[in-house]
Order: C-alpha cells, then structure tokens, then sequence
C-alpha cells in the first residue's frame, strides 16, 4: 500500500498528488512514470514522475480527471492509500548540455516537464519555456516552471493569461530569433503533431513523450506499441520519448481511441453509482 | 479424465477438465507396472519418483503421495495440469509402448487436489537457518522453484516481483478455465509457508539495481525473469485496433480479470470472428478465450501441419471439441483495416510442405495460392522473446541469440554470485523445465555460497514447446 500525503487542486480538473514511495523516489529521473492501481478491481493506469523529494521519500504526480481511475483517485485524499505502485519505469530523458533548449507544453504535459526542466538546467542549459492551455484556468504550474526556466512564455488560445495564441506560433518566433539546439514537447498529440511539423523543415532536433494506452508498463504485453519510423516500438520499454520527426501521431491517435466506448461506459457507471450513494447518505 | 461438456463450458471460465475421482485414481495406479528401471522418472525435467508416489496412492495413502511428489516438485497441482505429460513423463512410460502410458499427470493432480480437501500434508524438513540471504527476481515457476529449494535448505529469501500478483505466465498468462487461480494461490501459499518472502510490485533494475541488492546483503541472486515480450510477424496492419498481441489479450483477462468488465476497471475487446496467429500453448488460450469472451467463430491460423504444433496435445483436442476452427498450412500475409484503422480481415498464403531440412523438421513454403478470412479481431500468438528491462541493467552479463542470459548446465552466468533459469536462459518453454533449471540453480547457489565445489548432479536437458 503507498500512501497519499498530500492532494491539491491546481488548476480545472488537475489536481497534484504527493504519494510516498521511497525506493521509486530514490531511482526516479527526469522521463520516468509510474504505474498504479487502486485497489482489487483497479485498471493499472501509467503516470509521470512531476517531482520527488528524496529525503522525505515521496514522489508528486500531477494528473487530469479524464476517465473512471483519474476521477475516482481525484476522490481519495491524504490518509488514504493507492494499493500499487510501481516504477519507476520507461527510459529517462537524455540529459546533456544542448545549449539552448525549449521546453513546449500543453496541460498536463506539464508534468512530464519540470523534472526534466530541472534535469536539463542542472547540466547548464539555457531554458525556454512555453506553456499553453485553452484558457487560464487550465495552466499547470507555471509559477514553478517560472522560477527555474531562463525564459518562461505563456499562451491561452482566449487570451486569458499571456499571448493570446498558439504554442506553436510563439515556438515559431523562438526559433526565428535565435538558435535552438533541441525542443522537447509534451501535451496533446494534436500540439505534440504541430511542433513536430513546425520544427521539422528548421531541422530542429524535436522529442515527444507519448502516452499510448498501457497496461503493465514494463515491456511484456505490447499494448503501448507505437509507430516511430515505420518500426513498432513499445513506449513502456523503448520511450515514452521519440524523436518527434519519426512518429505516426495518425495511428497513435487511433488507438488511443480504441476503448473509447468502454471508458465512457466505466465511468457513467461509476458516476451514476457515486451519485446514488451520495443521495443515499443525505 | 472428465471433462465438462463442451456446449456448457465454453461460455464460462470455470476448470474444464475435472480430474481423477478417487476410484479412478486408485484403478489408474494399479495399472502401474512398479518398473525397476522406470523410464518415466527419465522424462521428466525435475525427475519425479513417479513409482513411489505412485505406490502410495495405490494404498490410497495420498498425503503420503502428496510428500513424496513434493521432495522433487514443489507445484503439483499446477504441473499435473500444464505439464505436456505426452512429452514428459507418460511420453516415456513403458506401458505406452504397446497400449496407454500411465495418466501420471492426472494422478500428480488428484493427489494435490485431495489436500485442498483434507488438510495440509506434513511440510518437508527445513533446515535451521544459516544467516545468509538470497534474492530472487521474478516470481514464475523458476523463480518459486529456487526460493522453495533453498529456504528448504535454511537460506532467507526475498523474491521480487514487477507486477501486482506473484506466480509470472501462471498467473498472467495461463487461463482460469485451464488452471484456476485459487490453485496457483495455494501452491504459492505453500511455497511462502517455507519462509519466503514476496515482495511485489519490484521492478529489480528500476525500483531497485542489482548491484543495490548485493549493497543489501544478498549472498546470491537467481534471474528467472521468463521471456515476456511479445514477437511480432511484421506483416502490415498490426499495429491496427483490434489486433492484440497475445500477451495483452490473456494478461488483460488474467491478470486484470477484463472478462468481468465493468465489474473489473480493465476492458477487453469482445468480437465476432477472430483470427488466432499460431499453434502453441498461447494460441490455443487465446483461442479458447477469444470464445469465452463470446465470439461466434474463432479460427487458428498456424502455417504448419497438426503434427508440428508445439501445444499440448490434450489442449488442441479440448479446443476442436469447443468448436474452433483450425486452418493449417495458412501464413498470415497481411491485416486489412477498414477506413477507421480497424481490423477487417486477414489475408494468408496457402502453404505447402516441403522436404525435410537438417533438422528433421518439413518446412511450410508459399504454394502461389491465397485466401482472406473476414474477422474484426487477430491475435498475434507466433510466440515470445527475452525482456531487456533488467538484463540490459548488468553490467558484463554475457547473453545470446534475442538476449537470453547465457548460463551453465546449473545456472551459473559468467559473473559470480548470479544465476538464472527459466525462460529467460532458453527462450520460452515450459513450466516444468523452468522449475528444473530452479532447481539446479538453486544447488549450485548453495555451492557457491557454502563454498563447496561443484557437486550438481547432471539433469536432462529441457523440453522446448512453446
Ligand atoms: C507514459 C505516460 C505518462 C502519463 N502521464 C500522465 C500524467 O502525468 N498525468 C496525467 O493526467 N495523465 C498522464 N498520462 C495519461 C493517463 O495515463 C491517462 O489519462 C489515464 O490512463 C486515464 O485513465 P482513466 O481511467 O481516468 O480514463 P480512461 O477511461 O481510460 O480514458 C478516458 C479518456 O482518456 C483518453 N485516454 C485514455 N488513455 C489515455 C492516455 N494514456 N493518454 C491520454 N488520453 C488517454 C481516452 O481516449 C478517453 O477519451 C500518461 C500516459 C502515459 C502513457
Ligand atoms: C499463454 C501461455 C500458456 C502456456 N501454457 C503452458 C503449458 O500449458 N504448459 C507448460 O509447461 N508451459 C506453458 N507455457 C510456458 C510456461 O508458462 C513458461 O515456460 C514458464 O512460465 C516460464 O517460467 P519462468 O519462471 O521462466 O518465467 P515466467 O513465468 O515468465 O515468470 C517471470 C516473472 O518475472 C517477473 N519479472 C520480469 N522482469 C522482472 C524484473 N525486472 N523484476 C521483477 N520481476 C520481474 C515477471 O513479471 C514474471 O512474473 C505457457 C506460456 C504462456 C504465455
Ligand atoms: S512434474 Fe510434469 S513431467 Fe514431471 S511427473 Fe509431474 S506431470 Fe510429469
Ligand atoms: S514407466 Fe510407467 S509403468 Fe513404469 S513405473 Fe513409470 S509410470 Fe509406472
Ligand atoms: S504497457 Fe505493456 S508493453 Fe508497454
């Protein structure tokens, strides 16, 4: 059992989890997850390493209520345990001194990130960050991404907060101004899909983290298969991260859709049994 | 044997076959012949004393039986059902020369089945503790093998397991309907009343490096990691939804109980026709649970001949009893998808054998023809290769082929104080030859530890099948 030490909401739908686990926190890098499971009739669902803190043994992770695990861990609070967790797992990012480095996120992709914000800072690069969401509410973060990045640029496609905009637009300025060794993009595939195309004619070294539907995370079922230069990959074992300009973001895409109809059916249901039970007591 | 019917039991997951009623069991044991020179004992990779177990039973004395078994076997219950016996032991019985072998399998599982019934049987002798620690990674029927073996011999052992549940392809892989989850739990429960330890969800080389547990004290370590990651054909298409690995498939259901979804979190695809590649052991489970999940007609592919399929012989003949349809002699070419990026059909060469190549064995070739079958699912069952995450983690550990460890007869890769077994040191086999190689490593580790020189008896060598 792993238990959850402290729980904030940080933004619509987001909400940020500090779980101990000292042997995960001991060995976790920049790029890793964890996987998790409830309880007994859990789905085992992967989730970014955000943050750890070694000497009280903990790991933070910062998560999106989406589906039927997401919103039903949003329930449980400090005092409460998760019954397994289990990392940390995929390869860590490749830490080097690139020189001047963009960081690109959307939403949660936040999570993924900071530690590799705080990785690549620590080998003396020069960070950018630019930060998108639909709106101000949505932003994750920004404030510790502020205190750590050289630069740190914000964008909501309503203006909210920052430029109004796209990611990829002030990404496009970035690079026309000065030089960028690499871009590292995690958030929707949709944006992930924008950077890739934008950076690829400047021939700028871009890597994605992709979040392909898993199932035990270690590299033994194949459920996370991606396309990435027209070989299979597992993004468990081989990634999460790839190079960007190699992805088929169509069939990851698809396939992210494949449970669709199951995912809606988990979580109406659970909705409706919550629903009921709250009536119940009241 | 009974078995259930085979209308009813294809729609749930429940045991298909029954087992041995003690009648049958005593009469089956009297056909044993007692041999002097028993051939039987010669065919099975942890070498079994089948006459003596045998003779117990015969005097109905099945506690006794039960003991006996377990000096050599710690997972009777589980081996008297997944053993391919026709291989093994019974494929050597004397009295299979001229008429039927000795049904030693089924008579492995009364005997084991009867203690849930009972009572515990006496446990064996465990000798006093001798203070030293060894861990063990993977907790498969290698891995238990080893840890049984040496907490018997007074050694503390840890074993640690990646995922949420002990037991590796018995518990992930291998379906309920043909090895029903409580008996795994007890068979483990008797391996932890040893005095071992399972620690589960431990990714050694992640949660925790080699080199950290030998930092902790630990004497020795035994690998028995299995071969858990799936091949893949490369045909195109595969990455289409609706085209499962097998591993994914059977893991979904086994391990995350997908079957009882929404009850359960984890769902799985329920189709109408299916495509099943292959013709092991996995193919057939696939199959068999494709059907259960309630598919209409569930095909198996597999480009050889009846003869050459690796699979139990027993499993293949529950499977056509239950209606699933063999296509022989067919290789998968390619999936077609549907304009969503679903799976709509699969299109095969018809195959012709050829000659025999060095090997003995008739190699399949194109005969020019193909055919299509229309399904909405294909699972992938054309077999696993080694897992990287820890074997890449240690340093010098020499490999070979698709990253096996490389070990000696007893275990013994070429850095001192590290051992591995199973699947993962052949490639994927059996349960019974995984626990034999536990159970040579586990008397070299004590070798090792103890100091003394290499005393291992020889073993056979095992039985590839899957
Ligand atoms: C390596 C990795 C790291 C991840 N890190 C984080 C993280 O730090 N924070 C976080 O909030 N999420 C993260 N995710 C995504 C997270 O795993 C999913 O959001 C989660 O599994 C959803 O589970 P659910 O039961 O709540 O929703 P489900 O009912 O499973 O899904 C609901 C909806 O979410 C979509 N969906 C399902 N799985 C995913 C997925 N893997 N990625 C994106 N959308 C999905 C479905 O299409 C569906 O529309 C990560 C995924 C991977 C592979
Ligand atoms: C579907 C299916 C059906 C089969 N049917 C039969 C049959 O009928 N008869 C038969 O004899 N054989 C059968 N086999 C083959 C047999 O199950 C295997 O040969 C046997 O289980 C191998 O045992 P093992 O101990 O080497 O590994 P496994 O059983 O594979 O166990 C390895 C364990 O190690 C764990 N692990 C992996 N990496 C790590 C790590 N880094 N840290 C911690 N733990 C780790 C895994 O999670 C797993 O639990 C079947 C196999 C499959 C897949
Ligand atoms: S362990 Fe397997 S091979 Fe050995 S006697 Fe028992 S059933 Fe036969
Ligand atoms: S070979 Fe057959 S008959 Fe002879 S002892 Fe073994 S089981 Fe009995
Ligand atoms: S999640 Fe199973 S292989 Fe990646």
């Amino acid at each position: 059992m792993f238990q959850i030490l402290d729980k904030n909401k940080i933004a619509t739908l987001v909400y940020e989890m500090v779980v101990g686990a000292p042997y995960i926190a001991g060995h976790a890098k920049a790029g890793n997850f964890v996987v998790l499971r409830l309880h007994e009739r859990g789905e085992r669902i992967p989730l970014t390493i955000a943050d750890v803190d070694r000497r009280e043994g903990t790991i933070t992770l910062l998560f999106q209520k989406i589906g039927k695990t997401t919103v039903e861990l949003s329930l449980l609070n400090p005092g409460d345990s998760i019954k397994d967790v289990v990392g940390p797992l995929g390869h860590p990012t490749p830490i080097e001194k690139y020189g001047h480095c963009v960081l690109v996120g959307g939403g949660i992709g936040s999570a993924t990130l900071y530690p590799i914000l705080k990785a690549l800072k620590d080998a003396g690069n020069k960070i950018t960050v630019i930060l998108g969401a639909r709106t101000k509410e949505l932003l994750v973060w920004e404030d510790k991404f502020g205190e750590r990045a050289d630069v740190t640029l914000i964008t909501t496609d309503d203006g909210s907060s920052g430029r109004k905009g796209l990611v990829t637009e002030v990404l496009k300025e970035v690079i026309e101004r000065e030089p960028v060794n690499i871009v590292i993009a995690v958030g929707p595939i949709r944006m992930m899909k924008a950077v890739s195309e934008l950076t690829k004619p400047y021939g700028v070294k871009t890597i994605v983290s992709l979040n392909p539907i898993m199932v035990e995370g270690t590299g033994m079922c194949g459920a996370c298969r991606v396309n990435i230069g027209g070989k299979t990959r597992f993004a468990c074992a081989d990634g999460p991260e790839f190079d960007a300009h190699e992805v088929d973001f169509k069939e990851l895409e698809s396939r992210l859709n494949f449970y669709k109809d199951e995912e809606g059916q988990a979580l109406h249901l659970f909705l409706r049994k919550k629903k009921r039970n709250e009536i119940q007591r009241s | 044997m009974r078995f259930r019917d085979p209308e009813k039991r294809k729609n749930d997951f429940k045991e298909v076959s029954l087992g041995l009623t003690e009648a049958q069991a005593v009469k089956e044991a009297n056909r044993c012949l007692q041999c002097k020179k028993p051939h039987c004992i010669a065919g099975c990779p942890v070498e079994v004393d089948i006459p003596k177990f045998i003779a117990f039973v015969k005097e109905k004395d099945y506690l006794g039986g039960l003991k006996k078994i377990r000096e050599f076997n710690m997972l009777p219950a589980i081996c008297g059902r997944v053993c391919p016996q026709e291989r093994q032991c019974q494929g050597n019985c004397l009295l299979g020369k001229k008429k039927t072998p000795v049904s030693i399998g089924a008579l492995e599982r009364f005997v084991a089945d009867h203690e849930a019934t009972v009572g515990q049987a006496e446990l064996p002798e465990i000798l006093p503790p001798n203070g030293n620690k060894v861990a063990v990674v993977g907790s498969g029927p290698a891995g238990l093998t080893v840890a049984a073996d040496l907490a018997k011999l007074g050694y503390d052992i840890t074993v640690y397991e990646a995922l949420h549940e002990p037991g590796g392809v018995l518990t992930y892989g291998i379906p309920e309907f043909r090895l029903p989850k409580k008996i795994i739990q007890r068979e483990i429960e008797f391996v932890k009343g040893l005095g071992v330890k399972i620690i589960l969800n431990w990714v050694v080389g992640r949660t925790q490096t080699i080199n950290e547990l030998l930092e902790d004290g630990f004497k020795a370590i035994f690998i028995g990691v299995g071969a858990g990651s799936p091949k893949y054909l490369g045909i195109p298409g595969e990455n289409l939804n609706n085209v499962y690995f097998a591993s994914e498939f059977l893991t979904r259901v086994n391990l995350m109980k997908a079957h009882k979804f929404p009850a359960y979190d984890t769902p799985v695809k329920k189709a109408k026709n299916v495509a099943v590649i292959g013709g092991g052991n996995v193919a057939m489970d696939s199959a068999r649970t494709a059907l259960r999940l309630g598919a209409e007609k569930v095909y198996i592919v597999y480009r050889r001949t009846e003869h050459e399929m690796p699979s139990r012989h027993e499993e293949v003949e529950n499977a056509k009893e239950e209606g699933i349809e063999f296509l022989f002699l067919s290789n998968p070419k390619e999936i077609i998808g549907d304009d969503r990026g679903w799976v709509k059909a699969l299109r095969c060469d018809k195959m012709v054998l050829c000659e025999p190549d060095e090997s003995g064995r008739r190699k399949p070739a194109c005969s020019g023809e193909e055919f299509t079958l229309e399904v909405d699912q294909a699972i992938m069952a054309i077999g696993q290769t080694s897992n990287p995450i820890l074997v890449r983690s240690i340093d010098g550990l020499t490999l070979w082929g698709e990253g096996y460890i490389k070990v000696d007869h007893d275990g013994r890769t070429n850095v001192p104080g590290i051992f591995a077994g199973g699947d993962i040191t052949t490639g994927a086999a059996t349960v019974i030859s995984a626990m034999g190689a536990g159970k040579r490593a586990a008397r070299a580790i004590d070798d090792f530890i103890m100091g003394r020189k290499e005393t291992s008896p020889k073993t056979p060598e095992p039985v590839l099948t899957s």
